[in-house]
């Protein structure tokens, strides 16, 4: 729980009356006159201030000028032709983030003073930062240039020399810092001693040259560094993986969810042209809040892999050779034909969607095939957002009756060697030999289908190779280990003659048990919330960005360990 | 003419690996014990103890304090690299303040602290930080105000205050020293 939560109000219905740009207004008891404004949808730029870290008031961006209720000889206050109180204006102006609402206050966001301290504040904060946006990372999505642009002016009459300051300062394995470029609202201090409690950042020389560094031989590399790059309101602090990568505004922003563990973090996929550049988090306080941890964020690479299927491929001779769709899907089903159904197991995932898994729960059924399970991946969890739960919807296979947590897997590899399991449909890219089925084992099967997205020693053992889909290149949903049920959309197509999962699915089961339907994700959901109990009455728009808990965390947390 | 001086703190043989005697320990704990409501307090208080027994602060002295007030360290760092009279580095045994802050300036400050440092054979630009002379025993410095602009220019030799020091009086003072 946070403990500044300053967008929170403690109760939205106690309310007070403050007049807004001429306006009067309820606003709830407690909040700052940044909230307040920004809920009045009115605006007071600030640097140093944020939601959810401690106020300290040091970039007075956010000043705005105050009134009060100008009180008559009888401590009353004095009403003006309309009824409402008249304001006695303050002569100096104040810090929004650092004022609370009081009953009857006046606030001015954009009045003369008002511009003049922006224009003021914003001529000191470029005396010394370097004016060359151009070269910037950060150009595009700085407030400083933002805010220049909307508050400063377009000259400077700073004729004297900049103050000079490391540049190019390695602050640990993921993050690079500017101290030139640092405007010193200390957010990134208060992050690290506030949000992940391993503060190693500091400021030193305070003064005119004061400089933002970690602690002389301590490296800035908690798993959560990678937030102080998104908060920080300039290009002072960059993310390795991705300065100079792409140019922010070319980027394509798609919502979606990281699927590195079960907490399922809101993210926002920045892609252009078919490549992902990056993930960051996206606002939910029912899940992440502001933050997601950087091995969540950085775990996309993978989709650009040597080791990515983008053909299926399909076992001639002992080898595999590329081949088209229509005769993959042919081999891989007449392979699950060739067997009884009771001789068939099928490893679903985890890692795939609710959508995903549903088209499969058909195909089982249809099939007769009740050997399914999900392989477990177990990780290490902090106390903060990661799981100790690698299966971005292990919850969701649950629902969907699809897994048992691997108990039912493990006994696969004695059923495999006593013949009782002579075929093996693989889903979501598992590698069963780091599941316990060794390569031998796994030789003795008659038949093996393969579906993922990267090759790897249970792919390379398959007659039938399907490429499917990674995170960013699918549409779908997940329940995370809260009970969360949360979504993701496509932000990049699949690369070559890949599919999404789905679809290779649909595909399968038309040609092993004639089923035609579920032809999209809302075909899906209409039958999906029919019939799993737990998507009872819920569609695809339903859900919307910020998710719907379906069940209560402390049940989900149960079934995990009934 | 007799100089008074006090003994400066012998530090010129890399200090800050002395001892922690249990001495240190026990006016640490005093230190602490007078901030019952916030313990980062003393870490003031504590940074002067280290600097008064071992001469500097450096890496040692910053994360004994940090652990002592169960701060980090850079919180500590912090405060060491804010205050001018914390220092990172040995300084000499006798360690001088020239005043630069206008009065003294105007009062000729400047030729005092030229004549110092010519005398002490010290090198180095002097706006960069403390000068310190190769055995250790000699350092030099400009401060700000001390408070005594009426008797401008004035020099502080480790804790001896002297006012109206000009070229001949340093000369003394230096030859005192030594």
């Amino acid at each position: 729980m946070n403990p500044w939560n300053h967008d929170v109000a403690k109760d939205e219905k106690d309310l007070v009356d403050v007049q807004i740009d001429g306006v009067w207004m309820q606003m709830p008891r407690g909040l700052n006159v940044v909230e307040v404004a920004h809920r009045a949808k009115k605006f007071l730029p600030h640097y140093c201030y944020h939601p959810k870290l401690s106020v300290v008031g040091n970039c007075r961006m956010c000043l705005f000028e105050m009134g009060t209720p100008k009180m008559g000889p009888d401590r009353k206050p004095v009403l003006g032709a309309d009824g409402k109180p008249e304001i006695a204006w303050m002569p100096r102006p104040q810090i929004g983030c650092a004022t609370g609402i009081t009953p009857g206050m006046g606030i001015r966001t954009d009045s003369a003073l008002v511009k003049d301290c922006r224009n003021g504040v914003m001529e000191f904060l470029l005396i010394n930062h370097p004016l060359d946006c151009p070269i910037c990372d950060q150009a595009g999505e700085c407030k400083l240039q933002e805010f220049s642009v909307e508050y400063g002016t377009g000259a400077s009459r700073f004729t004297e020399n900049k103050v000079k300051k490391p540049k190019n300062v390695d602050l640990g394995e993921r993050i690079v810092l500017d101290d030139e470029r640092c405007i010193l609202c200390s957010r990134c201090v208060r992050f690290s001693s506030e949000i992940t409690q391993d503060n190693v950042l500091g400021f030193v020389n305070r003064g005119s040259h004061s400089t933002l560094t970690a602690y002389p031989g301590k490296s800035f590399d908690n798993d959560y560094s990678l937030n102080t790059v998104d908060i920080c309101p300039v290009g002072a602090l960059t993310s390795k993986d991705f300065r100079f990568q792409m140019r922010v505004w070319f980027l394509k922003e798609t919502k979606s969810l990281c699927t590195s563990c079960g907490t399922g973090c809101n993210t926002m996929i920045g892609s252009r042209e078919g490549k992902v550049y990056r993930l960051t988090p996206r606002e939910n306080e029912s899940v992440n809040s502001h933050w997601m941890c950087d091995h969540g964020r950085l775990n996309f690479h993978y989709l650009e892999s040597k080791e990515r299927l983008t053909r299926p491929l399909l076992k001639a001779a002992g080898e595999q050779f590329p081949g088209t769709w229509v005769d993959a899907i042919a081999r891989a089903a007449e392979g699950l034909q060739k067997v009884k159904p009771a001789e068939i197991a099928i490893v679903a995932s985890g890692r795939l969607t609710n959508e995903e898994l549903f088209v499969l729960k058909r195909l089982a059924g249809e099939l007769g095939v009740s050997q399914v399970d999900t392989v477990p991946h177990l990780g290490q969890g902090d106390k903060f957002l990661r799981s100790a739960d690698g299966n971005p919807n292990g919850r969701g296979a649950e629902l969907l009756g699809l897994s048992s947590g691997g108990r039912v897997l493990s006994g696969w590899a004695a059923a495999i060697l006593s013949g009782k399991i002579k075929a093996l449909l693989v889903l979501g890219g598992e590698n069963l030999i780091s599941a316990g089925i060794p390569a031998s084992t796994l030789a003795k099967l008659e038949v093996l289908i393969y579906s993922g997205i990267l090759s790897n020693e249970t792919s390379r053992l398959a007659q039938v190779v399907l490429p499917g889909s990674g995170f960013a290149e699918k549409t779908g949903s997940m329940v995370n280990v809260h009970g969360r049920l949360q979504r993701m959309t496509r932000a990049i197509s699949a690369p070559g003659e890949a599919r999404e999962d789905w679809m290779i699915l649909r595909d399968l089961r038309m040609a092993l048990t004639g089923g035609n339907s579920l032809h999209s994700v809302e075909d899906i959901w209409k039958s999906m919330a029919t019939e799993v109990p737990q998507f009872q009455g819920l569609n695809w728009a339903k859900i919307g960005d910020l998710g719907i808990q379906i069940e209560s965390s402390a049940k989900a947390d149960e079934a995990k360990l009934a | 003419m007799s100089v008074p001086l006090h003994a400066g703190t012998d530090h010129c043989a890399g200090p800050e690996r002395g001892e922690i005697t249990p001495a240190l320990e026990r006016q640490a704990e005093e230190l602490v014990a007078r901030y019952p409501v916030s313990k980062r307090s003393a870490v003031l208080p504590l940074l002067h103890l280290w600097q008064e027994t071992f001469g500097y602060i450096g890496p040692r002295g910053v994360e004994w304090i940090a652990q002592k007030l169960s701060l980090q360290e850079i919180q500590v760092l912090e405060l060491v690299t804010f205050y001018p009279w914390f220092r990172q580095r040995p300084y000499g045994k006798f360690h001088f303040r020239v005043c630069r802050t206008l009065p003294c300036a105007l009062g000729g400050s400047g030729k005092t602290f030229a004549a110092l440092k010519n005398l002490l054979q010290l090198k180095g630009d002097a706006q960069e930080g403390a000068l310190v002379s190769e055995d250790g025993f000699f350092s030099l410095e400009y401060s700000e105000c001390l408070a005594s602009c009426g008797t401008a220019p004035v020099v502080l030799c480790n804790d001896d205050f002297h006012e109206k020091v000009d070229e001949k009086r340093a000369a003394e003072l230096v030859s005192a020293c030594r």
